[in-house]
C-alpha cells in the first residue's frame, strides 16, 4: 500500500494510505482528545472532540474519519480547535444529568478526564434535565441513560466485536436512546449473551456492572483490542 | 392575617433558620416557633435511582455528618439485600461511625457552642466565635480542633477522604483497616484523652456559673429515643430502640428499627420545611421526644468502657430519673468524644479489623428496606422502598435535627419567656435563643456559627399577627 507524506503541527509524517489522520497522529506520538474512538472498531465521527484543521479546508474535521492525504497540513491544537471542544463538551454535559461526585465511574470516566484536562471548569449552557431512567433489568449489568453520550460505542461493540447485535440507537437528535433488541427491557432481549463487552467500551457511567458503588467502574478496555487482534491478526498478545 | 406567615426559601444551603415570637396582650411571650426554611428534596430526586447507589447520593445531605447517613444508607441496603454483613465490615462501619461523633461533637462543643459559654452570651457576635477562644485560650483553641482532625483522620484512614468517602456500601464495606492506619490512629490516643479531660473539666466548671441556664435553657419533661443494646448499653450503629420517659422508665424497648412506624408518627407544619416527629401512641404534640447525646445517656444503663461510665454516673446525678435540661446536651456531647476515643482505642488491639471479608454479595430479596444509625445528633432512620430491580419508588429519611424538633420549639419558647419582656429585643437575648437551637446542635448551625453569625430572624408578632420587631443577623 502506498505511503503518504503529510505534516501534523508542523512535523513531517508518513501514513499508509487508507489510515486515518488519528491513527497517523497517534504513531508520531501527537496525541487528539477522542471520546467516541475505540481501538478495535470502526470509528463514526459522533462527539466531534478530535476536531483538526487542514490547511485549504475552511471547516473543521474529524481526525478519526479524515483519511491522510499527500501534502496534508494537519493542525491539531489552536485556539479555535479548543473552543469548539470545549464548547462540544459542555453541550454534553448540559445534554443529560451527569452527577461525577455519585457516579459509578467517577474517577474513570473519560468525559469527566477529557473535562479536566480541556480546562472545563464550568458549563455555559443551561443543563437540559431531561427525565431519563436506569434499566436494572438484565441480570449483571444496569443502563443508566442520564449518563449516556450516545457515542454509540456499545452498539459498534456488541455489533461488531461480540456479534450479537442486541444493542442500537432508537429515536432521534437528543431524544436518541441506546436500546436492547427492538427496545425492550434489556433483562428481557434474546440476543444478549451477557457477554459484558458493552460494559467495558462505556466511556461514562452509563453501563455498569449492577451493584457497583460510586468509582467502582473501572474498565479494562484491552480485552476488546485484545479480542479484535486476536481475530484478525491470528496474534495472542496479552 | 399575618404577613410573617409568608416565607419563601431565600437560600438552598444549610443553616438558615427563622424564630417567630408570638407576644399576648400583656407584653408577654405566649409562644416561640423555630421555622427551618430550608428545602433540599432528597427524598424526592432519590426516586428512580438504584439502592447502591444510595450510601453515596445520600451523604451529600450534609457536610458535617456524611458518614451518618452514608451508614443508615447501608444499612438499609443490607436490609434490602436481607443480608447479615460480614464482621468485620459492621466493626469497621463502627470505627468510622466512632470517628464521626468525635469530629462533629468536638466542631460542636470547641467551634460552635463553647464561645458562648466560655466568653460569655453578651460577648460582640464579632469576637463570640473560635477566634475569640484562640485569643482567649489559644492552647484550648488549638486542642479542640486538633480533636476535631482526629476524628476526621480516624474517616480518612478507613474511607480514604474525610467528607464524602464512597467507602460504606449496601453489604458492608470496600476495604479494611491498613497497619499504617492502624499505627496513625493508636499514635493519636494519648492526645485526645487529654482534650477530652480538659474539656470535661472545663464544662463541669462552667455548669457552676450556669445553673440559670440549665433551669432555663430547655429544660422540661419529654421523651427519650436512641438504640440501646438488650443490656441497655450505650449504642451508636446497630442494636435496637429504646424510648424512657423523663422520670426514666423504659416504655418501650429493644424495637426494632424496621418497625418505627409503628411508634413514631410525623407531622408536617405549614411554617417549617422541617418535619416534626412524635412518639405516635401519646400523639402530636405531646407526644414529644428528644435524641441525640442527652438522650442516648439518659436511656443508657452503662457505657460500656470504663472511664466514660465513671462520667456517666456523675451526669446520671443531674436529674431525677432522666436529665431533662438541654443545656447539658454539651455534657452528654463530651461523655460520648471520651467513650468513642475508649472504643476506638478497642478496636486498634482487634486483628479482625484488617480481614479482607467485607462484602456480601445478594440482589435484592426484601422490596422495603429500613436502616437506623445514631448520627451524633440523634438517631438516623433511613426507609427504602424498590421495586424488583432495585431502583427506589420511595425515600423517607428521618433526621436527628428534625426529631428533636418540637424540643427545639420548646427551648426557644422557654428562654424567649424568660428573657423577653416587651417589645424590645437586644442581641444578647437573640444569642441565647440561638444557644438554645445550638444546645442540639442541628445541621443547620453547622456552616454559620463559626464566622459568628447564625442567619437568623426573630420577629415579635402581637396578637393580631401584627410584626412588631424584628431583628436580622446573617
Amino acid at each position: 500500500m502506498a505511503a503518504k507524506t503529510l505534516t501534523i503541527d508542523g512535523k513531517q509524517i508518513s501514513a499508509e494510505e487508507g489510515a486515518s489522520v488519528l491513527q497517523a497522529a497517534s504513531e508520531a506520538g501527537i496525541t487528539i482528545p477522542t471520546l467516541c474512538h475505540l481501538e478495535g472498531v470502526y470509528d463514526v465521527g459522533a462527539c466531534r472532540l478530535c476536531l483538526i484543521e487542514v490547511k485549504g479546508i475552511p471547516k473543521l474535521l474529524p481526525a478519526c474519519t479524515t483519511k491522510v492525504a499527500e501534502g496534508m497540513e494537519v493542525s491539531t491544537d489552536s485556539e479555535r480547535l479548543r473552543k469548539y471542544r470545549r464548547m462540544t463538551l459542555e453541550l454534553l454535559f448540559a445534554e443529560r444529568n451527569h452527577v461525577c461526585a455519585v457516579c459509578v465511574a467517577n474517577g474513570h470516566c473519560e468525559l469527566q478526564t477529557l473535562a479536566y484536562s480541556l480546562g472545563m471548569d464550568h458549563v455555559r449552557y443551561d443543563y437540559n434535565f431531561p427525565k431519563w431512567g436506569v434499566d436494572t433489568t438484565h441480570r449483571l449489568f444496569g443502563m443508566d441513560h442520564n449518563r449516556c453520550i450516545l457515542c454509540a460505542r456499545c452498539v459498534r461493540t456488541c455489533w461488531h466485536v461480540e456479534g450479537a447485535g442486541t444493542k442500537n440507537v432508537a429515536g432521534r437528535g437528543s431524544k436518541s436512546k441506546i436500546i436492547s433488541d427492538l427496545n425492550q427491557p434489556w433483562g428481557h432481549s434474546e440476543s444478549c449473551t451477557e457477554c459484558g463487552k458493552c460494559v467495558m467500551s462505556c466511556p461514562t457511567g452509563a453501563l455498569f456492572r449492577k451493584g457497583s458503588t460510586v468509582g467502582e467502574s473501572e474498565r479494562d478496555r484491552t480485552k476488546l483490542e485484545f479480542i479484535v487482534t486476536a481475530r484478525e491478526k491470528k496474534q495472542w498478545n496479552a | 392575617m399575618s404577613k410573617r406567615i409568608v416565607i419563601d426559601p431565600v437560600t438552598r444551603i444549610e443553616g438558615h433558620a427563622k424564630i417567630s415570637i408570638f407576644m399576648d396582650d400583656a407584653g408577654n411571650v405566649a409562644d416561640a416557633e423555630f421555622h427551618v426554611v430550608e428545602f433540599r428534596g432528597f427524598e424526592k430526586f432519590c426516586e428512580g435511582r438504584p439502592y447502591t447507589e444510595m450510601p453515596g447520593i445520600t451523604q451529600r445531605i450534609c457536610g458535617i455528618c456524611p458518614i451518618s447517613h452514608t451508614l443508615a444508607s447501608a444499612k438499609a441496603g443490607d436490609a434490602l439485600m436481607s443480608v447479615n454483613i460480614p464482621p468485620a465490615a459492621d466493626k469497621l462501619r463502627r470505627l468510622l461511625n466512632l470517628g464521626q461523633f468525635i469530629q462533629s461533637h468536638a466542631l460542636s462543643f470547641f467551634h460552635l457552642s463553647a464561645p458562648d459559654f466560655l466568653l460569655g452570651w453578651d460577648t460582640p457576635p464579632a469576637q463570640r466565635n473560635v477566634f475569640g477562644i484562640i485569643n482567649s485560650n489559644a492552647d484550648l483553641a488549638r486542642a479542640g480542633i486538633r480533636l476535631r482532625q482526629f476524628g476526621q483522620e480516624i474517616i480518612e484512614v478507613l474511607a480514604g477522604k474525610k467528607v464524602h468517602p464512597a467507602w460504606a456500601v449496601p453489604g458492608g464495606v470496600r476495604s479494611s483497616l491498613t497497619p499504617e492506619g492502624r499505627a496513625k490512629i493508636k499514635a493519636w490516643l494519648p492526645e485526645a484523652y487529654a482534650t477530652t479531660k480538659v474539656a470535661l473539666d472545663l464544662f463541669k466548671k462552667t455548669l457552676q456559673s450556669h445553673k440559670a441556664e440549665v433551669q432555663i435553657f430547655g429544660n422540661f419533661p419529654s421523651l427519650f429515643m436512641g438504640l440501646t443494646t438488650p443490656d441497655g448499653t450505650w449504642e451508636h450503629h446497630g442494636s435496637k430502640l429504646r424510648f424512657t420517659d423523663s422520670s426514666g422508665s423504659i416504655i418501650a424497648d429493644q424495637v426494632d428499627v424496621a418497625n418505627y412506624k409503628e411508634y413514631i408518627g410525623e407531622s408536617v407544619q405549614n411554617a417549617s420545611y422541617l418535619k416534626s416527629p412524635y412518639y405516635l401512641s401519646l400523639g402530636f404534640p405531646d407526644g414529644i421526644y428528644r435524641v441525640g447525646p442527652l438522650a442516648r445517656l439518659n436511656i443508657a444503663e452503662q457505657m460500656g468502657v470504663p472511664q466514660a461510665d465513671e462520667e456517666l454516673k456523675k451526669f446520671k446525678k443531674l436529674g431525677r430519673g432522666a436529665v431533662t435540661s438541654s443545656f447539658l446536651y454539651h455534657y452528654a456531647r463530651l461523655i460520648e468524644i471520651l467513650a468513642a476515643i475508649e472504643y476506638t482505642e478497642r478496636y486498634m488491639d482487634d486483628p479482625e479489623l484488617s480481614s479482607s471479608y467485607l462484602r456480601a454479595d445478594a440482589g435484592i430479596n426484601s422490596l422495603t428496606g429500613v436502616g437506623a444509625s445514631e448520627a451524633p445528633r440523634g438517631t438516623l432512620f433511613h426507609d427504602y422502598t424498590v421495586d424488583r430491580e432495585g431502583l427506589l419508588q420511595k425515600v423517607n429519611l428521618i433526621v436527628a435535627t428534625g426529631q428533636n424538633n418540637l424540643a427545639m420549639n420548646q427551648t426557644v419558647a422557654q428562654i424567649a419567656r424568660h428573657y423577653i419582656r416587651g417589645n424590645n429585643v437586644s442581641e444578647a437575648m437573640l444569642n441565647r435563643v440561638e444557644h438554645g437551637i445550638r444546645c442540639y446542635d442541628p445541621c443547620l448551625s453547622c456552616s454559620t456559627h463559626a464566622v459568628g453569625q447564625m442567619p437568623l430572624h426573630v420577629q415579635l408578632v402581637a396578637p393580631d399577627g401584627q410584626v412588631i420587631n424584628e431583628v436580622m443577623r446573617g
